[in-house]
């Protein structure tokens, strides 16, 4: 194999190798592995595509088929530093939590899927993100903020560097 | 009602509920002990049968049942899955498990390995649900270590091995052959069945997919004995041998418009009215409920009247609903529009069909398009009846599609047009007598794809 250009670091590609004794085939790896190239490049651009389906013996065209499916995986430009979903099912939608997607919109300048300029949050809207119980609610990378108004909106965007 | 000491909520108001200490300190993982000592794997799933467990997932399938179904004397693997989707609007439950009580779930599920002979375990699970994952992972590294999972677990003859395995944002993937679909790699399209995925699921072998609060009460089962699980909920109605009963304690869900959402226990069968006053604390500002969402946004809805059903899984259902679904309650106040909750519904689904059936992937879109035109004051009379005529067309109940999904993305339209036809009505003659619409042509090029939000450009401040 010529050694042009790998984008998969040696580090991702070994994570994606260990996980292959947990499953008795290679393409069930497809999903943690899209989810470890994302994690640390931000999107899943073409080039890691081939190069996820060389480690997983499939073709690219079928690790591109599952990716295309899930809405989760971007391919043009990298996520920004903060990826923020918003929740606009019943339970959010019911107190608020539209209102909130617009404010964010109006506050960012972007609508949702797309990223600031300057690189720093990208704006999404989540179908229930199963915290009705805190609508309205929105996740913001790893964290859930909850019971949400305007004013907390303005701060957090504040906090996202 | 009279007092309730939950049970499967009982640990959570514990500090670090979530780790082994606290989980063993409280009797976690004794009923795991005894029954490897004492029981055989076909001991266990007559017990699990003869508690009358029912599936929490939101089909009620009898568990005990289900995996009867595994092919007898095959020589494997057996495959093992949880079902921790958890993406049906409204459903909250398993969250709280998972955050709160992750060894109760492991300890039901490596119980549900030993008596349907899997060795494999995967743990599907939401990736929206990062706090979960972190300590369903935390909990089952606890378990390797102290000998729950792995090989020989506690000296046994019992071998297990448990992966977490993460979704990407799709609800289609807690259908179970989109699950298996999603695990192996591929779309989470779901699958024609039969094959049922007892006897060809995952990796093409036998395999049970169970949901996270199925396997919480399988821990209460294997420790306190069918009996116990039998002496609550609503038992079979007599002169239906068919049917299985409600029974055991159920988590409820409560979200919208309460002064007290959050997640509840209470046995099967406690009205609907009982979980929104004696737990949710009464509808917000002092207002009266229009409509309430029972089990989950597919379930549909109950009016006002109707908020004495008994939620047990055959209650909603004999007052037009789906059923009992997740036990999630969203509700809504006398203030809300049905014509807004519709169309929520209608866009949740038409965002998650997964497109392989036409009369799921139109149905759902067409069925939003026409939603949007009448919010937007554009609607006709007679589109009530279409879009009842799709409710009434869409899903495995009329034998029109591969899953559930339609079936889910109809009950909303059913309900809401039959239960709350004025509503619709009114707002139809107000905002267009005349009956106006445009051509279809002009329609679709006012409605492009994303119309839900404004087209805003420039930032408002820097
Ligand atoms: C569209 C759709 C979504 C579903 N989502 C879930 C889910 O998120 N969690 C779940 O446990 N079951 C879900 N189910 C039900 C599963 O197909 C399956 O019946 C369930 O996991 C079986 O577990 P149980 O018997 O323990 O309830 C869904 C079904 C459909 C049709
Ligand atoms: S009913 Fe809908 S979601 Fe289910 S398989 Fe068919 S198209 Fe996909
Ligand atoms: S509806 Fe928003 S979290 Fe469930």
């Amino acid at each position: 194999m010529s050694t042009t250009e790998r984008l998969l670091t040696d580090e991702v590609r070994e994570s994606i190798q260990a996980l292959f004794p947990r499953y008795p085939t290679r393409q069930a790896v497809t999903l943690p592995a899209l989810h470890l190239v994302h994690e640390q490049f931000g999107y899943v651009p073409p080039q890691a595509v081939v190069e996820i389906a060389e480690l997983l013996e499939l073709a690219p065209a079928q690790v591109q088929d599952t990716l295309s499916f899930y809405g989760f995986f971007k391919q043009d430009k990298p996520v920004g530093r903060t990826r923020v979903w918003v929740c606009r099912s019943i339970a959010c939608s019911a107190r608020g939590g539209e209102e909130l997607l617009e404010h964010l919109c109006a506050r960012l300048g972007i609508r949702p899927g797309e990223t600031t300029p300057d690189g720093r949050v990208t704006l999404e809207f989540a179908e229930c993100l199963g915290a009705c119980d805190f609508a309205p609610a929105m996740l913001a990378n790893e964290t859930l903020h909850k019971n949400l108004t305007k004013e907390k909106i303005d701060e957090l965007i504040d906090s996202w560097k | 009602m009279a007092h309730y000491e939950p049970v499967l909520l009982a640990n959570i108001h514990k500090k670090d509920s979530h780790t082994l200490a606290v989980y063993e300190a409280g009797g976690g993982y004794r009923a795991l002990r005894r029954v490897l000592k004492e029981m055989n794997p076909q001991d266990v799933v007559n017990l699990v049968r003869s508690s009358n467990l029912r599936g929490r997932g939101g089909a009620g399938f009898p568990t005990g049942l289900k995996w009867t179904f595994l092919p007898e004397g095959h020589p494997g693997p057996v495959y093992f899955c949880v079902n921790a989707d958890e993406s049906e609007p409204g459903t909250i439950v398993n969250r709280v498990q998972m955050e709160f009580d992750p060894h109760q779930v492991l300890e039901g599920t490596i119980l549900s390995c030993y008596a349907t002979g899997a060795a494999t375990a995967y743990v599907y699970l939401r990736y929206e649900y990062p706090l979960c994952y972190r300590r369903m992972q935390a909990a089952i590294d606890e378990c390797y270590q102290a000998g729950y999972l792995g090989k020989n677990i506690l000296n046994s003859d019992f071998s297990l091995e448990m992966t977490i395995h993460r979704g990407a944002a799709a609800y289609v993937c807690g259908e179970e052959t989109g699950l298996i679909e999603s695990l192996e790699g591929k779309r989470a399209w779901p699958r024609i069945k039969p094959p049922f995925p007892a006897v060809e699921g995952l990796f093409r072998k036998p395999t049970v997919v169970n949901n996270v609060e199925t396997m919480a009460c399988v821990t209460h089962i294997a420790g306190r004995g069918a009996d116990w699980f039998k002496s609550m909920g609503t038992p079979p109605e007599p002169g239906n041998p068919r049917d299985p009963g409600s029974y055991g304690p159920k988590l409820f869900g409560l979200s919208g418009h309460l002064n007290r959402p959050g997640v509840y226990e209470a046995p099967l069968g406690i009205t609907c009215r009982q979980l929104i006053e004696e737990f949710g604390g009464g509808v917000w500002h002092g207002r009266r409920a229009k409509a309430v969402v029972p089990g989950g946004l597919s379930t549909g809805l109950l009016t006002e009247a109707e908020l004495d059903t008994p939620m047990d899984f055959s209650g909603p259902g004999k007052v037009g609903c789906l059923g009992l679904g997740t036990g999630c309650v969203v509700v809504l106040d006398e203030t809300y529009s049905m014509i807004d909750f519709l169309l929520n519904s209608c866009r949740f689904f038409a965002h998650e069909s997964c497109g392989q059936c036409t009369p799921c992937r139109e149905g759902t879109h067409w069925a939003l398009q026409m939603l949007r035109r009448i919010k937007a004051g554009r609607g006709r009379l007679k589109d009530l009846d279409l879009l009842l005529e799709i409710g009434d067309s869409i899903g495995i109940i009329p034998g029109t599609t591969i899953c559930g999904l339609a079936d889910g993305a109809a009950w909303p339209i059913k309900n809401a047009i039959n239960k709350f036809r004025n509503e619709f009505e009114d707002h139809i003659i107000q905002t267009n007598p005349d009956g106006y619409m445009v051509t279809e042509p002009v329609e679709a090029l006012e409605d492009p794809q994303q119309r839900d939000w404004p087209a805003v450009r420039q930032p408002v401040s820097a």
